[in-house]
């Protein structure tokens, strides 16, 4: 019913493409994120799925339909958008069932699905007011509803938190988590720039930069092994270290080498083979660092602490450049104390510094 | 010396230059008030005291013979049945015209600015080009057209030519208002299964509102005053109170009689005036709106 299928879809803005040649498989019931900064072409992606834009080549099929050239209304899909996008004119209840009125669905139907999605939203007691009667979370709420009802197999929803505070945000994220876990066969797709939004509600991540696919994956995959520089820098709060070097080789075992300091990467496992006497970029989370008495890498300085409340991030370098450290909160630390890290390098990543990709 | 510590709402101060600011725009409005002072009192005297020539004073024998007679009796030429005729006629132009060409804009505004209309960039410069050529330019190929099709001299006609003429300013109104709209709204419309029109009138018109009210006193005020179109496009059971107006004022036996001139100009200039005094607030975003119009 919902799965949806981007085949070499190309989308062109007069003589701009803005894709070309993308693919993408979503399957039933599977909540994807599109995630990238502003300009990616995620929320062009969206429209073309959508059928708001028309594809310059190239194939859109949902639930094992062609549907490049049918209308939006035909595509068994509902969306969600940043700014609600309500009927100011309308109220909360006329808003709901405008899209079913237009598709002639007779009308105790019509009040049987509003009322179902109100209460599942729990904006029943708002459905005779009218969008400007509301705040930013409720009108989002019923933005949600109109979908709803409209009983789609694939929901897409266009940066729906995106103009909301982050308490709400963070309420509302929690709620679609448990409204696509309800609904169960409907398939999802939502674009954000939130790498955290990306992270907790996917069951894929698709990583877009300058209108290209990065990286499709579980957001464990996203999160520890980054395909390339772009992934790894743009996933993870507080961002992951990079740390410039050359690999070199010590008994056979290869060793990252950045001035006097070493590390062993027997246990990195190279995607082929180590690439000896290059340049080469390191890539650490903050947590795989650690405070130890007798680790890695000494003599560092600690520059700013920043308490966190569950933890603390604590910035520290020497005369060569600096890192990131995530810490126990009840670690204390003072700024000019000296510190010594080790490293965890099972989770680290390698870089090519030339074309960014993961060795 | 004593010193006040600054606490609370700051004092006003009445300065120099603020009196001079008040001074100024009270001898403006005097200067704009007085000839409608001057026009009121004057259809409200008898001929006798106007020839005394104190055009200032207040009636001393007050009547209203003038505005009757201007209303019913005045003559436009051989006919002497006063401006009341062109009033009607004017009222019957004026209705479909503000209504047509309002509906013409609106609906081309929000076809311009929402749907992806081929060319629809350089179409909307054509359209804005022709406001700015005068109207005067067109008039004798009007007619010629006008003439063969055999509408001319008809309020069809005249019609035809306020919608025609309203076209570019009121797109450009309702396009421009359109365009801060969010785009997403639409979207959700069309995802929603609204076509063209539903989206349109079910969507875009109910909130349109504020420059419907716009477009309608722009368009009344302007279609009202009009005189040129009228005389040359309306025929002569049409004419509207303007042309009839220059027609009482011109078409005079013996003495002038300027109390009835002044009260016909008065009635003839009374729908724009209710229009002005009801709708004060949005009369100045119409005039804002239609500055570009030069």
């Amino acid at each position: 019913m919902g799965s949806v299928s981007v085949r070499d879809v190309s989308v062109a803005f007069e003589a701009f493409r803005v894709f070309d040649g993308l693919n993408l498989d979503i399957e039933e019931g599977e909540f994807i994120v599109l995630l990238g900064p502003s300009g990616c072409g995620k929320s062009t992606l969206l429209n073309a799925i959508a059928g708001l834009l028309d594809v310059a080549s190239g194939q859109i099929w949902i639930g094992g339909r062609n549907v490049t050239w049918e209308e939006p209304k035909d595509r068994g899909i509902a969306m969600v958008f940043q700014s609600y996008a309500l009927y100011p004119r309308m109220s909360v209840r006329e808003n709901m069932s405008f899209g079913l009125k237009m598709a002639k669905t007779p009308r105790p139907e019509i009040e049987k699905r509003v009322k179902h999605a109100a209460d599942l939203l729990q904006i029943a007691h708002l459905l005779d007011r009218r969008p400007d009667q509301l705040s930013g979370g409720q009108r989002q709420r019923v933005a949600i509803g109109r979908a709803l009802v409209r009983d789609a197999a694939v929901f897409l929803f266009d940066e729906p938190l995106s103009n909301l505070d982050a308490k709400l945000r963070n309420e509302l994220r929690v709620e679609i988590k448990r409204l696509h876990a309800r609904l169960g066969k409907t398939t999802m797709v939502y674009v954000t720039h939130d790498q955290i939004e990306a992270m907790t509600l996917a069951d894929r991540i698709v990583v877009l930069k300058e209108q290209k696919v990065q990286q499709i994956g579980t957001p464990g995959e996203i999160y520890h092994r980054p395909a390339n520089l772009f992934v790894a820098g743009f996933v993870g709060s507080p961002q992951m270290n990079f740390i410039q070097g050359r690999i070199g080789m010590n008994n056979g075992v290869p060793e990252f080498v950045k001035g006097q300091r070493r590390l062993s990467l027997a246990n990195y496992q190279f995607g082929g083979r180590p690439p000896v006497d290059q340049d080469i970029v390191l890539g650490i989370r903050p947590e795989h660092l650690e405070i130890a008495t007798n680790g890695t890498w000494s003599d560092l300085m600690i520059d700013i602490v920043e308490p966190m409340g569950a933890d603390t991030v604590i910035w520290c370098s020497d005369h060569e450049g600096s890192v990131q450290v995530r810490t126990n909160s009840s670690r204390r630390a003072v700024p000019g104390e000296s510190l010594t890290l080790s490293v965890d390098v099972s989770q680290v990543s390698l870089f090519s510094p030339e074309t960014g990709d993961r060795l | 010396m004593s010193t006040v510590v600054p606490q609370g709402r700051r004092p006003r101060r009445i300065t120099a230059g603020r009196i001079g600011v008040y001074a100024f725009l009270i001898t403006a409005a005097l200067f704009f008030l007085l000839p409608l002072w001057i026009m009121l009192v004057t259809s409200l005297k008898p001929m006798e005291e106007i020839r005394l020539g104190n055009i200032l004073a207040w009636p001393a024998s007050l009547t209203v013979d003038a505005w009757t007679k201007a209303w019913s009796s005045a003559c436009t030429g051989l006919e002497c049945n006063g401006i009341s005729v062109g009033f009607w006629n004017s009222v019957r132009i004026l209705i479909p015209s503000v209504i047509l060409s309002i509906a013409a804009g609106a609906v081309n505004g929000y076809a311009l600015s929402f749907w992806r209309v081929k060319g629809a960039n350089v179409l909307f410069g054509i359209l804005l080009l022709g406001a700015f050529i005068p109207y005067q330019v067109f008039l004798y190929p009007l007619v010629r057209i006008f003439s063969m099709t055999g509408i001319y001299n008809s309020l069809p006609c005249i019609v035809i030519v306020h919608v025609i003429f309203g076209l570019p300013t009121m797109t450009l109104l309702f396009r421009n208002y359109y365009a801060g709209l969010p785009l997403e709204l639409f979207k959700a419309a069309r995802i929603d299964g609204g076509g063209f029109w539903t989206i349109f009138l079910r969507v875009m018109l109910p909130m349109s509102i504020p420059m419907l009210v716009v477009a309608t006193i722009l368009q009344t005020t302007g279609i009202w005053n009009d005189f040129i179109f009228g005389l040359t496009f309306a025929g002569r059971a049409n004419l509207p109170m303007t042309v009839q107006l220059n027609n009482i004022v011109h078409s005079t036996q013996g003495e002038r009689a300027y109390n009835v001139d002044m009260a016909a100009t008065m009635l003839a200039a009374l729908v724009p005036l209710v229009v002005y005094f009801v709708s004060g607030r949005w009369f100045v975003r119409g005039i804002a709106a239609g500055a570009v119009k030069g």
